[in-house]
């Protein structure tokens, strides 16, 4: 058209009359893949400085016994808005942003499949983070209601009905994630549709990174995992607002129902915010291990399968709700099954650090650390697949602890590791190793002193979610180590937010692939430029960049 | 030796990615429909009071027919844009649009009677609840359809819908196909199984 180069020239000047402004518009307005993923990153990290006060709030108050630092209600509401934000304003951006930035790279392609659905699911994800939020502004006075959601992240009916849940908080958390969960959907649509449709010559599904591959079957678990959570929200809206009886015990609803549509969701989606940390750390072990990964076909499959049993454990959520023996022995079953691909996983990993010339830069100990945590995770919850261990310990803190060694010890391990490991090619700057070890060890010491003290707690019957216990329980001890761990784990993300911002104005320039990588997005130049690649790579073997660096002993030979 | 000594395939051919695209759509919107027609069935016979949908429902075979008619229309319009038939794609497209508009009215006319002849609202009863949610849910598909498909018949009627626009159109009518299918298991569910 002959109007768009006067347009464009038009839009220059005004850039550089007010940087600022135009440096925001652009980022506003922008479809790159690789700035979306940023800013998905970067959301979720802001949400988890605030989501992390708050649960460093519920340490204080539980710290010791009959504390009154916060009122019963604000602790509901400070435990919901933690969790809810945790897994869906945390997780999920963060991750959705890595594979967001990650896989049009590592793919060798010029951009995701659909961008503007790529800015619509990240603006869609955004907004609700901050409509969740915006609870704790609005929804105060309104008919005596509570300003923020207290239902607990998974909601169960009925206290979600009107008689139990009057104002509009729930409402706020029902939307918020209804809209988020959109998001979510979008992205994952695009994630298959760009691995499927845009990699660059040569690279066969067998020569994929095993990110891509491992981020191809979250996109696709997303699509079965997240639906019915959006089903669900709508029966819970219609119920709420147009008088339906989905979950309304009264009139012959079932309140066990919305059980069993959470979990659906909700345990997959455990495998979706788990399943990227295995792929960052099938993607930063080798190479600190300087070999390829071992059994990467075994990798691959045992990705599917966690993907597929995954889908058909959600009710050891409900031991206790009291289900049928066969039902209840199923799931005990196809939970404890989970365990064999994961159990070949962490030897796979192991195996490739065998032999290896391991070097500990902070990615790699982020990874070590996560094999070691993970292991821990990964009993607990075979212990907790056990039906009749789990009627005894079901809803105490042994589960809050399981489910942390999974979260933080293992899901933010990695994704610390990956920060490290990825924010020279997204920036051009390498962090500070020192600063980086720092940081590894307060966390490792904070971390562990906080959760494994709450298996004990647990196991000595303290339940979870209550704002306070009596004194001469024995709880006294675990919840004081417990709380003194949330200092080390402060101080820890203090050092990581100093090393960012440091590395972001003083960092010394990393050059395009500090690491000695192995995958296309090494080969660009860091930070890459929007079209990533000069010419679309060519691809003869799953190591790529080791092709071009040992032409005389090309991977490509060995596959 | 070179890295060149392995060729590379000859032929790179990619799977389109409006197909994938919507694809996956539809997997997500089956998973969201599966969970609507389970607690259908689940909740079917549980109510605490009447009416029963053996009571008040009645088959509606003639819009079911009209619905699943428009499948092979849409399918016969894609055809046509392909083979550059411009004309006989606007006929087969807007045919589309009057038997899913046509469906819709069916709907419409069912749930007018439902809810002033026998009092059936989405408050009354479990079935109300589950009946009204399952086919609204499917008739605010049907409604996103068809303002897709105007859309498209407006810009074909500008002469705005080329050849190169088939695959584009396709991947359209795969989701009308769904749409289309989706009605199938909530025909079955509803108003064979649940009555």
């Amino acid at each position: 058209m002959a109007l768009s180069p006067p347009t464009v020239a038009a839009a220059h000047p005004a850039a550089g009359r007010i940087p600022l402004l135009g440096l925001l518009h652009e980022w506003v307005v922008t479809v790159d893949h690789k700035r979306l993923g940023l800013m998905y990153i970067g959301s979720g990290l802001l949400f988890f400085v605030v989501a992390g006060l708050e649960a460093t709030i519920l340490r204080l108050q539980l710290a010791v016994p009959g504390n009154a630092l916060v009122p019963p209600q604000t602790f509901n509401q400070l435990m919901t808005l933690h969790g809810t934000t945790m897994v869906f304003f945390v997780g999920m951006p963060i991750l959705l942003g890595f594979a967001n930035y990650l896989v049009p790279l590592m793919i060798g392609a010029r951009d995701m499949a659909f961008p503007r659905l790529n800015a619509f699911s990240f603006w869609m994800s955004l907004f609700g983070g901050l409509l969740l939020y915006s609870s704790l502004l609005a929804a105060e006075g309104l008919y005596g209601g509570s300003a923020a959601p207290d239902v607990g992240w998974f909601a169960y009916a009925p206290l979600t009905s009107r008689a139990f849940s009057r104002g509009n908080s729930t409402d706020y958390w029902n939307l918020a994630l209804l809209v988020s969960g959109i998001g979510s959907i979008g992205t994952a649509i695009n994630l298959i549709a760009t691995t499927l449709c845009l990699r660059c010559r040569g690279m066969t599904l067998a020569k994929m990174p095993l990110y891509v591959w491992i981020n191809f079957v979250v996109a696709s678990l997303i699509l079965v995992a997240i639906s019915p959570l959006t089903a669900a929200q709508i029966m819970l809206l219609l119920d709420r607002f147009l008088g339906a009886h989905f979950f309304d015990t009264q009139a012959g609803g079932s309140a066990v129902l919305w059980q069993h549509f959470f979990w659906i969701f909700g345990h997959p989606e455990v495998y979706v915010l788990m399943l990227p940390g295995f792929a960052f750390a099938s993607e930063i072990i080798p190479v600190f291990s300087r070999k390829v990964i071992f059994g990467y076909p075994v990798m691959v499959a045992a990705t599917v399968s966690i993907a597929f049993i995954g889908l058909s454990v959600w009710a050891h959520h409900m031991f206790v709700v009291g289900m049928a023996p066969a039902a209840n022995s199923f799931f005990a079953i196809s939970t404890m099954l989970v365990a064999v691909p994961t159990g070949i996983k962490i030897f796979n990993w192991i195996a490739t650090m065998w032999g290896g010339k391991i070097r500990f830069a902070t990615p790699m100990l982020f990874c070590t650390a996560f094999l070691f945590q993970f292991l821990c995770a990964g009993l607990t919850g075979i212990m907790l697949a056990c039906a009749p261990f789990d009627w005894q310990l079901s809803d105490s803190y042994f589960v809050v602890a399981h489910f942390h060694y999974v979260l933080v010890g293992s899901l933010l391990f990695t994704i610390f590791g990956a920060i490290y490991y990825w924010f020279p090619k997204a920036t051009g700057r390498l962090l500070d190793e020192t600063l980086g070890r720092w940081h590894f060890w307060l966390l490792v010491i904070g971390f562990n002193l906080t959760f494994l003290p709450q298996h004990f707690a647990g196991l000595a019957g303290m339940p979870r979610r209550i704002y306070t216990y009596e004194a001469g329980r024995g709880f006294e001890i675990w919840n004081q180590i417990s709380s003194t761990g949330v200092i080390f784990q402060a101080a820890a993300i203090g050092c990581f937010l100093v090393n960012v911002a440091r590395a972001l104005f003083r960092g010394p320039p990393a050059g395009d692939d500090p690491w000695d990588g192995w995958t296309l997005e090494w080969s660009t130049t860091s930070p890459p430029p929007a079209y990533n690649f000069e010419t679309p790579p060519e691809v003869r073997s799953r190591r790529p960049l080791w092709d071009q660096k040992h032409p005389g002993d090309p991977d490509w030979r060995y596959e | 030796m070179s890295a060149a000594t392995l060729p590379l395939a000859p032929e790179w051919r990619l799977p389109d990615r409006g197909r994938v695209g919507i694809l996956g759509l539809i997997v997500a919107e089956s998973a969201i429909f599966t969970i609507f027609v389970v607690a259908y069935l689940y909740y079917l016979g549980k109510s605490l009071a009447g009416p029963t949908p053996r009571e008040v429902l009645h088959l509606p075979v003639l819009v079911s027919i009209l619905l699943w008619s428009s499948s092979a229309t849409v399918h016969l319009a894609v055809r046509a844009l392909r083979a550059a038939k411009l004309q006989s794609f606007t006929r087969w497209w807007f045919l589309t649009i009057v038997l899913g508009s046509l469906f819709l009215a069916g709907t419409g006319r069912e749930w007018y009677r439902l809810i002033t002849e026998e009092g059936l609202t989405i408050r009354t009863n479990l079935f109300g609840t589950t009946f009204y949610s399952l086919v609204g849910l499917h008739a605010s598909h049907v409604i996103v359809g068809l303002v897709m498909l105007t859309t498209v018949f407006l810009l074909a009627l500008g002469g705005h819908v080329k050849a190169t626009h088939a695959g584009r159109a396709e991947v359209l009518s795969l989701y009308w196909h769904f749409v289309d299918a989706v009605w199938v298991v909530v025909f079955t569910v509803v108003y064979v199984v649940g009555r």
